[in-house]
């Protein structure tokens, strides 16, 4: 058999400079999936642009082929003239890309933008377009298509805007979709049911898949075929059982290694109720009062959280797990008094000496006093660090704010964080552009070290990172968090990351805590739907454990859709029960 | 590389784990955003040539007095509307070095216009470093040296002489200071204002900001020229020139900056999302040090290159007030004023050059314009 797709020494480089893609080879067989795993620089991304040629404009092709064939014949797609490539394009070969909020234009219904395809490639009529879309929408998932067609994308969930970009490179029944990181910005269980509609289309059409991806978890539910690359050169490339079962190349190794993963299922030893808490949250709610639409009606009222109790106990790791919008992130700022709850919460600082602070009602003073014990690590590290700030000023802010110590001892504290987080001293005088997300992320959490805080609120610090830097970075507070006596309050949407550092979870969906438990309960004993949904979701880098869609789909509906006793609606909420000691569940009992 | 039995393709070459922690990835943005500006600036190359042109005329402007043949109201009755001169270096193959002829008026007995007509038969060579009008160099010394001047009996109007025969080249270098530095008064007046303004609409938000909002959508409601006009029209007509250029320049910044105060206000508001901002606020950091340290110097960028932007405008309504008569009057010279004489057409038919003041505007403006333009394609240098 001719294969579908064939990368023969690809190099590609920018401008003058050192090529960034170096003799990439590997071949697709019709009907096959192939994942491109790198982090990110590793040049997957531009590979796969090759084979559109929809490169950076100063990016050129230096060597290699890249052959496509199609219909018994093969065409060079490095040589074919830009008109035939047009033709290529979106026909014969189509194209999701990562980022759902940017690649539908905002000015277009869905509809026409996926019609678009059709028109230009099949010359076809409005009407015979339409029907076409319209089934391809059916195909999808989307509820009502007919809705979905007349819709513009801000309407839209991401998700379903993942799933417009995927029927508009469906439309036309490519022989090759290629998926860059179609699934990077969407939360877990979408990102499991995207994966599973990608899969059944590719099923049902025989066509070709290249999946760009820098999850081995997403690899090992979805490729046959393996390319790992690292630094623009292929590391291994292979059948994705022999690779994945055992991995041959260090780095394999290493990406195998940090990939997250749920532990097995363990019965966890009782632990007694933690008595000395650092932070005691008591009814915690947030209402936000959206001013919209005309003024005649009334103002929309947004519950980001509602009535949240949450105890951190000295030196532990409590974790909010929770989509996008699930209220995680309100109640850090919450906890930090960046915001104040509703009347009738209460947010408690205890510190190890000294009087509690009602975080919810501090003075000056007070505030000065809770900063220097609470800080917190950023989730962007490219837009936590100032770009005119050497490391050294910005390291040595929060004392010259709290005005501590003179400015040769601030210098040598700094230098001593920089090596606490596994950094150089001599990196001081650079600027923060000068360094990878890693390295950014370490130098985020040196400052947030620099006042020695007792707690620390982590706002999902790893989710921006490569999966390999996130295991450093997880090691990393873990370690410092043994150190020094810290204690984390820990949000992230990822339950595998939280898995290994926290001492408890809270699962939070549409601002409520649905389910709490130590890790070992919560992943040995899951009682809520969307528990289990979130814990199915995850892909694991384990070839003989696959995504189990119904259970996800079962959980990550909508509340109204879970079974009866967990079901909550406007109306009725559920209140958070004691199902076993340590063990909350929100459900009727 | 290595083939393993299952068909898997190995590389070969030596690799470490842990060599990454300990190495700067992109050594090349290592340096200060004014260091990164500039490297990226210098590839623009339009934006440089502007740049270090707009460089030269502003280093000029001290020493306008000394390069000036002539000094700005120095009358030759003789010569009313003399058109340009030429210098010339050779004479009937020979090597004289720079030289002019000596003109003569003529009546024209079938126009009836005096005609100008040089005598070719006598080069009179140019004076170098000569004692000619008295100047103040750079406003404070005074000095008599020229660069160079006419030799005695002939004069040397580069572009020309206006209608009372005063040199047209020497009163544009001499208006060049008045009208480059009255952008420059004026974008200081708008810059405080706009920073100070936008920045605690920006920064504050909420009553604050709407009460700025209107006033700023008040201030652009109304009709710039006639307010210009109402404005300067209150400046008391007895005020010496400098004074006048001082209210001018001042005028003109007080109904700039509404603009300049709207993309400071933008920027802070994008700005003040960014987490490093947020870091700094948890840190217990004032208001005034999160705009000092950490708003301004990051779009202090933006902010020169949209006031790049902006000065030409206020060098063209100075020089739209001063035509009108409005701005500056004689015997203060700036473009505008020159301009002011070119109000009739007729003149500008016949001696055209009397409208040569419009070049010195225009290369200016244009290289504004190309300098704002360079600037604000290199701002934001981490981009690759």
């Amino acid at each position: 058999m001719t294969p579908l797709l064939t990368v023969e020494n690809l190099s590609i480089g920018f401008g003058d400079f050192e090529p960034v893609v170096r003799d990439v080879s590997f071949s697709l067989d019709p009907g096959e999936t192939l994942a491109l795993v790198g982090e990110s620089g590793s040049g997957k991304t531009v590979t796969c642009r090759a084979v559109l040629r929809i490169l950076p404009r100063n990016a050129r092709i230096r060597s290699g082929h890249i052959a496509l064939s199609c219909g018994g014949h093969v065409t060079d797609l490095t040589t074919l003239s830009e008109r035939r490539m047009r033709d290529v394009r979106g026909n014969q070969v189509s194209m999701v890309f990562q980022e759902p909020m940017r690649s539908l234009s905002p000015l277009h219904r869905i509809g026409n933008q996926v019609s678009e395809v059709l028109w230009l490639h099949r010359h076809a009529s409005e009407s015979q377009a339409r029907k076409t879309v319209l089934e391809t929408f059916e195909r999808v998932g989307f509820p009502d298509p007919e809705r979905a067609y007349r819709s513009y994308p801000f309407e839209l969930s991401g998700g379903m805007r993942q799933r417009a970009m995927i029927a508009m490179a469906m439309v036309a029944k490519p022989d090759l979709l290629i998926a860059d990181e179609p699934t990077t910005a969407l939360d877990v269980t979408t990102q499991a049911q995207v994966l599973g509609l990608i899969k059944e289309l590719q099923q049902e059409t025989g066509m070709g898949l290249i999946l760009v991806t820098h999850d081995l978890g997403v690899v090992a539910n979805m490729a046959e075929q393996v390319v790992v690359m690292h630094r623009g050169r292929v590391m291994e490339a292979g059948p994705a059982t022999a690779l994945l079962k055992a991995p041959a190349h260090p780095y394999t190794r290493q990406l195998f290694e940090a990939a997250p993963a749920i532990p097995d299922a363990a019965p966890c030893p009782q632990r007694p109720p933690e008595r000395d808490l650092i932070l005691d949250m008591k009814a915690v709610s947030k209402t936000y009062v959206l001013r919209g639409g005309p003024a005649w009606r009334p103002d929309i009222e947004v519950k980001a959280c509602r009535g949240i109790d949450l105890h951190l106990p000295r030196g532990k790791t409590l974790a909010i797990v929770g989509e996008s919008g699930s209220g995680k992130t309100t109640a850090a700022r919450i906890a930090l008094g960046a915001e104040l709850p509703d009347p009738g919460g209460a947010v408690w600082f205890l510190p190890a000496t000294g009087d509690p602070i009602a975080v919810h009602a501090m003075t000056r003073p007070q505030r000065m006093a809770f900063q220097r014990e609470a800080q917190m690590v950023f989730q962007d590290p490219y837009s936590s660090l100032s770009p005119r700030m050497r490391v050294v000023d910005a390291l040595t802010e929060p004392l010259e704010i709290h005005r501590i110590g003179t400015g040769a001892e601030r210098r040598d504290r700094a230098a001593e964080m920089l090596r606490q987080v596994g950094l150089d001293a001599d990196m001081l005088q650079r600027f923060p552009h000068a360094f990878s997300g890693g390295q950014r992320q370490r130098l985020s959490i040196a400052r947030a070290m620099m006042l020695d805080p007792s707690l620390i609120v982590c706002d999902e610090p790893t989710s921006a990172l490569d999966v390999s830097v996130q295991e450093q970075i997880l090691s990393l507070l873990e370690d410092i968090r043994d150190r020094m006596n810290l204690s984390y309050l820990f949000i992230s949407h990822d339950l595998a990351v939280v898995a290994r550092i926290a001492d408890e979870v809270a699962v939070m969906r549409q601002g409520l805590v649905v389910e709490q438990a130590p890790p070992e309960v919560l992943f040995h004993n899951p009682q809520h739907p969307y528990t289990k949904a979130l814990i199915a979701a995850q892909p694991l880098a384990d070839i003989d454990r696959p995504i189990n869609l119904k259970l996800v789909a079962l959980g990550a509906g909508s509340p109204e859709s879970w079974p009866e006793a967990f079901r909550f609606s406007a109306s009725v909420i559920p209140s958070l029960t004691e199902f076993e000691p340590g063990h909350k569940v929100r459900c009727h009992v | 590389m290595t083939r393993l039995p299952d068909g898997r393709f190995v590389d070969d070459a030596p690799y470490d784990p842990n060599e990454s922690l300990h190495q700067i990835e992109r050594r090349d943005l290592d340096a200060p955003n004014w260091l990164l500006i500039w490297r990226k600036f210098r590839q623009h190359k339009l934006g440089l040539i502007s740049g270090i042109f707009l460089l030269l005329s502003y280093l000029m402007l001290p020493f306008a007095g000394f390069i000036a043949p002539y000094t700005p109201n120095e009358r030759m009755s003789e010569h009313l509307y003399a058109p340009p001169q030429s210098v010339h270096l050779w004479h009937e193959g020979r090597f004289v070095g720079p030289y002019v002829y000596p003109t003569k008026s003529e009546p024209d007995l079938e126009t009836f216009q005096w005609k100008i007509v040089p005598d070719t038969s006598r080069p009179m060579p140019l004076k170098f470093f000569c004692r000619g009008g008295s100047y103040r160099l750079a406003g404070l010394i005074p000095s008599k040296t020229h660069l160079f001047c006419a030799p005695e009996g002939a004069t040397v109007f580069l572009w020309g002489s206006d209608r009372l025969g005063r040199d047209v080249f020497s009163r544009i270098l001499y208006g060049a200071q008045l009208s480059l530095t009255v952008g420059l008064i004026g974008i200081t007046v708008s810059f405080l204002l706009g920073i100070s303004f936008g920045s605690i609409a920006g920064y504050f938000g909420g009553k604050i900001d709407w009460v700025i909002n209107r006033v700023i959508e008040i201030l652009r409601s109304l009709p710039e020229l006639p307010l210009w006009l109402a404005l300067s029209a209150a400046v008391p007509s007895n005020w010496g020139p400098v004074s006048v250029f001082f209210i001018i320049s001042i005028i003109l910044g007080i109904l700039d900056w509404p603009g300049l105060a709207r993309s400071v206000r933008a920027k802070f508001l994008s700005l003040r999302e960014e987490e490093y901002v947020r870091a700094a606020e948890m840190m217990g950091a004032s208001s005034g040090r999160v705009i000092r340290k950490h708003l301004l110097p990051n779009f202090m960028s933006h902010l020169i290159a949209s006031a790049t932007l902006s000065i030409p405008a206020m060098i063209l309504g100075e020089t739209a007030l001063s035509f009108l008569g409005l701005g500056l009057r004689a015997p203060a010279v700036s473009w505008g004023v020159m301009l002011n004489d070119a109000q009739n057409l007729a003149n500008v038919e016949i001696y055209w050059w009397t409208a040569i003041p419009m070049l010195p505007i225009i290369v200016v403006v244009l290289a504004f314009n190309f300098l704002g333009d360079g600037l604000r394609d290199s701002l934001d240098p981490y981009q690759s």
